[in-house]
């Protein structure tokens, strides 16, 4: 549905998009992931042809966007970060005069606007000022205006900015009901939105695309660095020794030493549902009592981590040796 | 299109700069029409010539808000995401700008008749009257495009007035100021000059590219050292000349003298056409470098 390819944008000697390649498929929920400045909503500036982009090509459906606008345009819809409503209006007048702009002729526009109103549930407060209006409202306002003439591509830049908890929750799940039969891409800093509302990932880190695919591959990618968290009564010497003795650990590092109580975090290379069994049973074979014992798998978060750390560390290596990176981080 | 022209003309009406244009215009002409008939005098045209004044406060209000506004609301980023070309939103803002324009001129146009079933002695020429009205709107259009050209370079509706507002000055006052600027080739030359660089500084900062501004002002400076050289005797008085012919307002002139001039209504026209395209191009650029 969207293709990107070596999408690259620069802002005078600061690099804010560094070739960007990536594929979106029609049908699927796609979270668009990275820290505050990592260039989410410079990509999604480009995508929706807000912006122009220094190098690279982006097409919507088969039209370019920087080639063919207005019919690239016309696929998508899109929320910005901060949603382009006009305060001195009501929502009725708003969204009639979008769905206008893109072209609904008047006979079916009350009918778009109904279908739009009833989606995003803003139907009691259409007659309402926009300045008037709530956030939660606003931000669906804002959603509404972008499903108008009901483009197959959703667009959404950060859509549970700044919402309460209630209306996050809400707006989350208007965007998996959109899911249903748009494709949509939303951008976030937060990871468990991204597991809660998305089907795919794509990673973005300082402008370049460090990750992507659905949410169980990025994580079983990662699924070799389990690690188990054990409490035990015994001193630090001996449950570690009884540990490391096990097969397919890889090391034990120490934690909180109480009195009479000590906490290891072990990682280990195999992991094996028996594992949890083979941990507990060289401990309680050494007659050491076992407190707590976790199992703990590599997160979205730990993922993300990573992969971030990683790429800096990259960066790091290249400029040391001579050449300077400018880096898409405000 | 329509969409466009239409939210920008309820915003105008929604808001008070659309009335506070109207009221202006209607109240001086009302003043005029009566000071200038309680003398005996039955010509309009004068009225219309007076009025263009009015254009100095009006211009400004009736555009400040049209582009400045929405980039202070982050309302553009809608605009540049619409299926719609720059060209037809620039355009649906203008129509609607000089749709505000045309109300309080339409209500002038009763003038002339009131004035005439009224008189005693004498009447208004229509036939001129009107061709004048005609000249004014134009003027107005013109003076407008420009207008909406200013907000859109502005972040914000106050620095867009504010701007606004002193071109218009300039504008006005263009010719007195013209008759101060030496008439010898030298200083043609040297203002030419001067104005090649600032043109060259423009392009750099517009497109960031200083190579090609640097070639370009470089060119137009041998250019204009060739011909200087050449024809050193042209260049007596030129650029005030040439600044002349910026003189928007000074165009109305004819108008009162009871000629109906197709040259300044076609003037009118090019200048409109050269700052709707500037104004696309401003927005456009956007699009490189927000």
């Amino acid at each position: 549905m969207i293709e990107v390819s070596h999408l690259t944008k620069r802002y005078g000697s600061r690099t804010a998009v560094e070739d960007l390649t990536f594929t979106v498929e029609s049908g699927v929920v796609y979270g668009f992931l990275g820290p505050n400045g990592a260039g989410k909503s410079t990509t999604m500036n480009i995508l929706t042809g807000c912006l122009a982009a220094t190098e690279g090509r982006v097409s919507i459906d088969g039209f370019d966007i920087f080639e063919q606008p207005i019919r690239a345009k016309a696929r998508v819809g899109y929320l910005p970060e901060q949603p382009p409503l006009y305060m001195g209006m009501t929502v009725r007048e708003y969204l009639a005069f979008v769905a206008r702009a893109k072209g609904v002729k008047i006979p079916a526009l009350d009918k778009e606007l109904e279908r739009v109103t009833a989606v995003t549930g803003v139907g009691e407060v259409a007659d309402r000022l926009i300045r008037n209006l709530s956030k939660g409202f606003r931000q669906r306002v804002g959603i509404a205006q972008a499903l108008l003439a009901d483009p197959p591509v959703i667009i959404l830049d950060e859509p549970t900015v700044g919402l309460d908890p209630l209306q996050i929750v809400e707006i989350r799940e208007l965007i998996r009901s959109l899911g249903r039969d748009h494709t949509v891409i939303l951008s976030t800093h937060i990871l468990s939105e991204v597991q809660t509302v998305c089907d795919r990932v794509l990673m973005i880190h300082r402008g370049r695309l460090v990750a992507s695919g659905t949410l169980a591959s990025l994580e079983e990618q990662f699924a070799g660095k389990v690690t188990y968290h054990i409490t035990v009564k015994a001193g630090l010497l001996e449950a570690r020794e009884a540990l490391e003795a096990v097969p397919g650990v890889l090391e034990v590092t120490a934690g909180e030493t109480g009195a009479d109580r000590c906490t290891l975090a072990v990682s280990v290379s195999d992991p094996g549902e028996d594992m949890d069994e083979r941990l507990s049973f060289a401990l309680s074979d050494r007659r050491i009592p076992v407190l707590r014992l976790e199992r703990e798998q590599a997160s979205l978060e730990d993922v993300f981590l990573a992969l971030t750390q990683e790429a800096d560390q990259q960066n790091a290596g290249k400029a040391g040796k001579g050449g300077r990176r400018h880096d898409g981080d405000l | 299109m329509t969409a466009i022209y239409e939210r920008e003309l309820d915003s105008q009406l929604n808001g008070l700069t659309g009335y506070v244009f109207g009221a202006l215009m209607l109240l001086f002409g009302g003043i005029y029409v009566m000071a200038i008939h309680l003398e005996g005098a039955v010509d309009f045209t004068t009225v219309l010539a007076s009025l263009t004044f009015i254009y100095l406060i009006g211009i400004p209000l009736l555009t400040m808000r049209s582009v400045a506004e929405e980039r202070h609301q982050r309302t553009d980023q809608l605009l540049y995401s619409l299926p719609l070309s720059m060209t037809k939103i620039v355009l649906g803002k203008y129509f609607a700008l000089v749709t505000v324009l045309a109300m309080p001129l339409a209500v002038i146009c009763l003038y002339p008749l009131i004035v005439n079933a009224l008189a005693t002695s004498g009447a208004i020429p229509l036939k001129a009257a009107y061709g004048a009205m005609v000249g004014f709107l134009f003027l107005g259009m013109a003076l407008t495009a420009v207008g909406l050209f200013i907000s859109s370079l502005m972040e914000s509706v106050g620095l867009a007035a504010g701007a606004c507002f002193l071109v218009m000055l300039l504008l006005y006052f263009l010719t007195p100021l013209t008759s101060y600027i030496s008439s010898s080739a030298l200083t043609s030359f040297i203002a030419f000059t001067v104005l090649a660089a600032l043109l060259g500084v423009i392009l750099w900062r517009m497109t960031k590219n200083g190579a090609f501004a640097l070639v370009f002002a470089g060119v137009l400076e041998g250019a204009l050292g060739v011909c200087y050289a050449l024809f050193r005797g042209k260049f007596g008085g030129l650029f005030a000349d040439v600044v002349g012919q910026l003189a928007v307002f000074d165009r109305f002139d004819s108008f009162t003298y009871d000629i109906f001039d197709i040259r300044s209504l076609v003037y009118y026209v090019s200048v409109t056409a050269v700052f709707l395209f500037l104004t696309v191009q401003s927005m456009e650029r956007r699009r490189w470098a927000s």
